[in-house]
């Protein structure tokens, strides 16, 4: 489904240009559970931003489901986003004045689905993590764990091929943690694709494949016995 | 459909933050509601030297005196004073197309009846006087031909005048007494009302044009000279022919050769009314100009809040964007914002300014004039300002690096 090929990613910083990906090769089957893990710094949330299409590398080739991603618009990366990308963040990233139905329709919007439809799907999505109860409550009114699952449940609204989760359980005690990575577990073993970035061991453990990170390039690929 | 989605993130983070909305919108509201009430000053006032102009009498052609005519060094009594009878006679008889032809002396006069006093303005006439100025006799008559020519001591009266010296009573056949000289009241003019340059209309008296000149205003005037003449013309498309015959055949009456500066002058009520608007509508068009300025201030107003809130939801912006938000959904976002801002600064000063327009004519006593186009136009030019000012804060909404977003705190 990934296919990437001798992918750089150059930043300058001030006079200096420093390499955050340094020639990366990679490839991601359809319904992998893949964790990318490596220290801060080490190209890993680069990686990430390339994969989900929110930066264009500098070199080398990013195709996904034969598409090259790499040469993509503005207007096409973000359609690429809004189609086949669910992400959720450290810090869930909700929009406060919203309820929690309400996030979880905002990908929904982008995609032009008509209103019904969309409160539907963000109720079912909802129910589906847990949260069916706590739809019309505001961010500030749920726990840390409660906002992921609502940030999940969003990342899931417009039928994403790629979950891209990039620490998601920094921000949650070890126990929400656990509960939110089981999700994860779930969705794959449903069929969905999940990659998520972590510094983490403990979490980086629980994936079927581990990419280990360093100065912007793979150290070790880890299919941990299976594929 | 999905614009629509837009316009109600739009008005969501507008209604978040309703205090400071309002503030924001506070200088559209004062630059709409300045604009409103400027224009509507403008055209109260041009509605009422129109209406005042056009109470003189229409198709009105005024044969005036020209005092200032060059090398004329002293002005005694009567001098000055270059236009006769034989003037209008001439008129009357030469010149086609004329409805009426009204020569008039006038002056200032104490008039006494039955113990009661009043000062008014009386002016000598012919009977044509009436159709020339549009008057009509309430009760009572007008003097004929006749009568003006014998210079019978009649007068037609104006409803304050009559008011003034018997209250309710008929005035109609009683004597009145102008500068000791008395006459007989045999009519009472139609109320006309207040002229737009607020003088009272109906505080009148006419008399037969001879027996005013020689009996009331006596030596400041020669026996056959006249102040004014009025020349109705039938039709107003002729308005312009006739009064370049009525020029030349006065020209002619006072032998001015070609080259001279004439000793008469000749104004037609349209072209003054065309002169008094042109000067009205730019003196609107100046204060409506000064009013627009709060406008744009008004429209600075609003960018520096939009500024401040492309600043402090940058992390929103870079979550919209991440979601699949195009540039394009995020500029029209908050354009949009910036134009419900103005729009409802609009709205608040359309409403005051209707409030403000009608306030001020009733102190102005003129007729509240809040032109309907106004409306929409203030509406329109707020949607405008919102639009010009929320262009740069949105397009730099729309250019922010979703990545770097994402990661401001």
């Amino acid at each position: 489904m990934i296919q990437i090929e001798d992918l750089t990613k150059v930043y300058r910083m001030g006079d200096e240009e420093v390499a955050a990906l340094a020639g990366v090769s990679l490839r991601i089957e359809r319904g992998e559970h893949v964790a990318v893990i490596g220290p801060s710094g080490s190209g890993k949330s680069s990686l990430m931003n390339v994969l989900g299409g929110l930066d264009r590398p500098t070199g080398g080739h990013y195709r996904f489901e034969g598409e090259d991603v790499g040469q993509f618009d503005d207007d096409a990366l973000a359609g690429f986003r809004r189609r086949r990308i669910g992400f959720v963040f450290q810090s869930f990233q909700l929009l406060p004045r919203l309820t929690a139905l309400q996030n979880v329709e905002l990908p929904m919007v982008y995609a032009g689905l008509p209103r019904t439809e969309r409160r539907e799907r963000a109720t079912a999505l909802l129910e589906r993590v847990g949260l069916g109860p706590r739809k019309s409550h505001r961010p500030t009114q749920l726990s840390g764990g409660q906002q992921q699952r609502v940030a999940i449940a969003r990342s899931l609204a417009n039928n994403p091929d790629l979950l891209l989760a990039d620490e998601p359980t920094g921000a949650l005690d070890t126990q929400t943690g656990q509960e939110v990575l089981a999700l994860f577990r779930e969705l794959n073993a449903g069929g969905l694709t999940v990659v998520l970035v972590t510094h983490d061991k403990g979490v980086a453990d629980q994936a079927h494949r581990r990419v280990a990170f360093l100065d912007g390039l793979i150290v070790s690929d880890d299919h941990g016995g299976k594929a | 459909m999905r614009f629509f989605e837009l316009v109600r993130f739009a008005m969501g983070a507008i209604v978040a933050h309703p205090m400071r909305s309002v503030l924001t919108s506070l200088g559209v509201v004062i630059g709409v509601a300045a604009v409103m009430m400027m224009t509507s000053i403008g055209v109260g006032a041009s509605q009422k030297v129109s209406g005042a102009i056009g109470a003189l009498g229409s198709n009105l052609i005024i044969v005036s005196p020209n005092y200032q005519r060059p090398g004329q060094v002293s002005q005694g009594a009567g001098q000055g004073l270059s236009l006769k009878d034989a003037d209008a006679q001439a008129i009357t008889k030469q010149v086609d197309g004329i409805a009426a032809v009204a020569p008039v002396v006038r002056g200032q006069v104490q008039l006494s009846a039955d113990g009661a006093n009043w000062s008014t303005g009386i002016q000598g006439v012919t009977p044509d006087y009436l159709v020339a100025r549009d008057l009509n006799i309430a009760s009572g008559r007008m003097f004929d031909d006749r009568e003006a020519r014998q210079g019978r001591k009649v007068l037609v009266i104006g409803p304050t005048v009559a008011r003034e010296l018997w209250g309710d009573a008929d005035p109609v056949g009683r004597r009145v007494r102008v500068k000791n000289v008395p006459f007989e009241v045999i009519g009472v003019l139609e109320a006309k009302g207040q002229s737009g340059f607020g003088q009272d209309q109906d505080d009148v008296a006419i008399g037969p044009l001879s027996a005013v000149r020689s009996r009331i205003i006596g030596r400041r005037i020669r026996a056959d000279t006249v102040q004014t003449i009025f020349v109705k013309a039938t039709n107003a498309s002729e308005l312009d022919r006739v009064q370049e015959d009525v020029a030349n055949l006065v020209r002619d009456q006072h032998h001015i050769k070609p080259g001279e500066d004439d000793d008469f002058q000749t104004q037609n009520m349209a072209s003054i009314l065309a002169a008094s608007q042109s000067a009205i509508g730019v003196f609107t068009v100046l204060l409506a100009a000064v009013a627009g300025v709060s406008l744009v201030v008004g429209g600075v107003g609003i960018m520096n809040i939009m500024l401040v809130a492309v600043t402090e939801r940058t992390r929103e912006i870079g979550l919209r964007m991440a979601l699949g938000a195009r540039r394009s959904d995020i500029l029209i976002q908050f354009a949009m914002e910036a134009v419900f801002l103005s729009l409802t600064g609009g709205l608040i000063g359309l409403a005051i300014g209707v409030l403000g327009a009608m306030g001020i004519a009733k102190i102005g006593a003129w007729p509240a004039a809040v032109p309907t186009w106004s409306g929409p136009l203030a509406l329109g030019f707020s949607m405008v300002v919102g639009l010009i000012f929320g262009a740069y804060p949105s397009w730099r909404a729309a250019r922010l690096d979703p990545i770097e977003a994402l990661r401001r705190e």
